[in-house]
C-alpha cells in the first residue's frame, strides 16, 4: 500500500482529475436545488433571486400529491415485501448448507445485472397475457422482484456470522424459543432489517422504468415527473419536487448505511476473538 | 467433592446416519468434581458435553442430572449452564445486562438482582466493568463475563466448552489457575471439554480420555499420565517411548517381560490385559530416562549416542540411538548440567528405573463408520 501512495505523489494531474470527476458527478445534482429556489421559470444563469414559491405550488398540486401518495404506498409495500423475502433468503444462505445453495444465491442476485428495461418488458408481457389490469399492485410486484437482491445483500451482511451460540446461550440461561427470538435474535439483526427497509424504499421511490411500464393510470412520482417534463412552465416545480426526493433519499441511505454497519459490528463481535 | 453422583451417563450413543459420534458411553461424575473430557477433535467430547446441556439429542441411553433423567428436558429446563467456546456474549447488551440475562426470568427484586450480578462480577474480578459494552472487552474479560453469566444462575453443573482455547498462552495459564480456584470456591461440578492435555492435567480431579466416540480411560491426572491403559492414551497425554516386549510369565497381578535391551522387568497388569500373542507393548516417558555424567553410576544403565537435539529453553529434548533397539529413545533433560551443549554423535550413558515402565493394552479396533 505504501508503495502505491508513494508512486501517486508523482502524478501532478491527479488532484485535477479527481476534482473534475467529482464536479462532473455532482454539479448537475447541485444545480437541482439551486434552480428550485430561483425566482424564474427558466433554468439559466444569472439567478433571478431567492424564492420558495415552487415549493409552495407543490402543496396545491393535487395530481402531484396523488402521485406522491402512490409512491408512498408502492414504496412501503415493496420495502416490506422484499425485506421479508430477503430475510428468508438471507437466513437460508447464511445459516444452512444445502444443495444448489450457490446457484440459488446467484439467481436471486441476478436481477441486479439484468437490463431493467428487459425485465420490465417481460413482466409487462406476462401481466398482459394473464389478463391482469395494470395498477399499483403490478408495480409493487415488479419492483419487489427488482428489490429482493438489494434487500438480500444488506441482510446477508447483517446475518453473516450471526453466532448460533448466541441463541443457544439464551436457551441455556433459561429462556424459551419465543423469548430468545425477542431478546436476542431480533435485537441483534434489527439494524440490518431496518437498513434493508430503508434501502428498498429508496430504490422503489426512485424507480422509473418498471413503474412506467406497469403502472397504468396510476403514476408514481418518477412517472409523474417524466410526464411533467413536456411542459417548460412546470420545470421549476419538478426541480423543487426532485430536490425533496433527493434529500429524502440521501437521508434514508445514510441512515441505512449507519444501521448496516452497526449490524455488521454486532454480529461479527459475537465471534470476534481477541 | 462428595461421593454423590451429580451426573450419570448411561449407555449414551449418538449416531449421525451411520457415523457414531458417541458409542455407548457410560460414566459418573461426582458432586463438586472438576471433570475433564479430553481427546482429539472429532472424538465426541463436545457432543457429550452438548448432550448434557441439552443441545444434542442422543440416539440412545439416558443422562441423569442430580438423579433426574434429563434427556427429555430442553436446555432451558436443565440445572446446567454453559460457557461457550466463542463465549457468546450478547453484543447488544453491556456486561451487567449480559450477566443479568438469565436472572430476568426469575423475577427477583431489583435489589436482589443487582446484588447477585455484583457478586458474580466480583467473583470473576470484573467489578466496576458492568457498564462496558461487549466490544470494549478483551478476550480474557469476555471469558470472565461468560463465566459470571453462567455462575450467577447457581447451576448444579457448569459446562465449559474449550473455554481457554481462544486465549494466548500466558493468559491461558493465568485463567487455568483462576478457573481451578473458582471451582474450589463455588464448589459446584465443573465439566471441561479440552484437547489440551496439560490443561486437563492441571485442572481436573479426574479426566476421561475419548477416542472415536468412546471412552478410552477415566482416571486422576496422575494416574492417567503415569499409568495410561493403552498406547493411544499414553501417546495423547505426552511423549512416550514405545517398545515391543516378550512376555516371560504371569504371577497373579504381575507380568514379567523381556523389554529388549532394558532386560527383564516386572510390571503390574493393566485392567483388561490379555497377552494373547506373547508379545506386548510397553512404554516409558522421556523424562523417566536420565543422563549419567562422568562418574555417575546407576543400578540400571544403557549406553547410546545422541542422534538429535532440540533446545526448548528450560529443557533439551534428546534423541538417543541404542544398539539393539529398533527405535531411538526420546529423553527430556533439564539444562542445569549442560545437556544443551552435548554435540550430536556424542556417546552417553543413561539411567532408567524399571518401575517406570507401563504395560499397555491393545487399543480397541476403530469401528466407526
Amino acid at each position: 500500500m505504501s508503495l502505491l501512495t508513494q508512486r501517486l505523489r508523482f502524478i501532478p494531474f491527479l488532484p485535477i482529475y479527481v476534482a473534475a470527476y467529482f464536479l462532473f458527478l455532482y454539479l448537475p445534482i447541485l444545480l437541482l436545488p439551486i434552480f428550485s429556489f430561483n425566482n424564474a421559470a427558466t433554468t439559466t444563469f444569472p439567478l433571478a433571486g431567492f424564492t420558495t414559491k415552487w415549493y409552495a405550488s407543490l402543496s396545491g398540486n393535487s395530481v402531484m400529491l396523488e402521485a406522491a401518495w402512490n409512491s408512498l404506498i408502492v414504496g412501503l409495500s415493496v420495502s416490506l415485501l422484499s425485506t421479508i423475502l430477503g430475510i428468508c433468503a438471507a437466513r437460508a444462505i447464511t445459516r444452512y448448507r444445502f444443495r444448489g445453495q450457490r446457484a440459488a444465491a446467484g439467481l436471486i442476485m441476478a436481477p441486479l445485472f439484468l437490463p431493467e428495461i428487459i425485465v420490465a418488458v417481460s413482466l409487462l408481457m406476462i401481466v398482459l397475457a394473464m389478463g391482469v389490469e395494470l395498477s399499483l399492485v403490478t408495480v409493487i410486484l415488479g419492483q419487489t422482484v427488482f428489490c429482493v437482491p438489494y434487500a438480500m445483500s444488506v441482510l446477508v451482511s447483517g446475518f453473516e456470522g450471526f453466532d448460533r451460540s448466541l441463541e443457544e446461550a439464551s436457551y441455556d440461561l433459561g429462556e424459551a424459543a419465543i423469548g430468545t427470538f425477542r431478546r436476542v435474535t431480533l435485537p441483534v439483526v434489527a439494524p440490518a432489517i431496518v437498513s434493508s427497509l430503508l434501502v428498498t424504499f429508496t430504490i422503489s421511490l426512485d424507480e422509473f422504468i418498471l413503474a412506467f411500464f406497469l403502472s397504468g393510470t396510476e403514476p408514481t412520482l418518477p412517472v409523474y415527473i417524466w410526464g411533467q417534463l413536456r411542459f417548460a412552465a412546470k420545470l421549476p416545480g419538478v426541480l423543487a419536487l426532485g430536490t425533496i426526493m433527493l434529500v429524502a433519499s440521501i437521508l434514508m441511505l445514510t441512515l441505512a448505511e449507519i444501521l448496516r454497519r452497526r449490524a455488521e459490528r454486532r454480529t461479527q463481535l459475537a465471534h470476534a476473538l481477541p | 467433592m462428595s461421593d454423590r453422583a451429580m451426573i450419570q451417563i448411561e449407555n449414551v450413543s449418538k449416531f449421525y446416519g451411520i457415523y457414531k459420534a458417541l458409542d455407548d458411553v457410560s460414566l459418573s461424575i461426582a458432586e463438586g468434581e472438576f471433570f475433564s473430557l479430553l481427546g482429539p477433535s472429532g472424538c465426541g467430547k463436545t457432543t457429550l458435553l452438548r448432550s448434557i446441556a441439552g443441545f444434542e439429542n442422543p440416539t440412545a441411553g439416558e443422562i441423569y442430572i442430580d438423579g433426574v433423567p434429563s434427556l427429555a428436558l430442553p436446555p432451558n429446563k436443565r440445572p446446567t449452564n454453559m460457557v461457550f467456546q466463542s463465549y457468546a456474549i450478547f453484543p447488544h447488551l453491556d456486561v451487567a445486562e449480559n450477566v443479568a440475562y438469565g436472572l430476568k426470568r426469575l423475577k427477583l427484586s431489583p435489589e436482589e438482582e443487582k446484588k447477585r450480578v455484583g457478586d458474580a462480577l466480583d467473583m470473576v474480578r470484573l467489578s466496576g466493568l458492568g457498564q462496558r459494552k461487549a466490544h470494549e472487552l478483551s478476550g480474557g474479560q469476555r471469558q470472565r463475563v461468560a463465566l459470571a453469566r453462567a455462575l450467577v444462575m447457581r447451576p448444579k453443573v457448569l459446562l465449559l466448552d474449550e473455554p481457554l482455547s481462544a486465549l494466548d498462552k500466558k493468559l491461558r495459564e493465568e485463567m487455568q489457575v483462576e478457573l481451578r480456584t473458582l471451582q474450589k470456591a463455588v464448589g459446584i461440578t465443573f465439566i471441561l471439554v479440552t484437547h489440551d492435555q496439560y490443561e486437563a492435567l492441571a485442572l481436573s480431579d479426574r479426566i476421561a480420555v475419548m477416542f472415536g466416540g468412546r471412552i478410552a480411560q477415566i482416571a486422576s491426572p496422575k494416574e492417567i499420565y503415569q499409568r495410561p491403559r493403552t498406547r493411544k492414551v499414553a501417546d495423547f497425554l505426552g511423549g512416550m517411548n514405545f517398545l515391543k516386549a516378550k512376555v516371560l510369565g504371569e504371577q497373579g497381578n504381575a507380568v514379567s517381560i523381556d523389554a529388549a535391551r532394558f532386560g527383564a522387568v516386572q510390571l503390574e497388569k493393566p485392567q483388561g490385559f490379555a497377552a494373547s500373542s506373547g508379545h506386548v507393548t510397553v512404554g516409558i516417558r522421556p523424562e523417566r530416562l536420565r543422563l549419567l555424567w562422568d562418574d555417575d553410576r546407576a543400578p540400571h544403565e544403557l549406553s547410546g549416542r545422541i542422534e538429535n537435539r532440540a533446545y526448548f529453553g528450560e529443557v533439551t529434548h534428546l534423541t538417543v540411538g541404542i544398539d539393539g533397539l529398533e527405535q531411538p529413545l526420546s529423553m527430556v533433560e533439564t539444562n542445569n548440567f549442560g545437556a544443551d551443549d552435548l554435540p550430536i554423535g556424542a556417546e552417553i550413558r543413561l539411567a532408567y528405573d524399571p518401575e517406570a515402565f507401563v504395560l499397555l493394552a491393545e487399543d480397541p479396533p476403530v469401528t466407526r463408520i
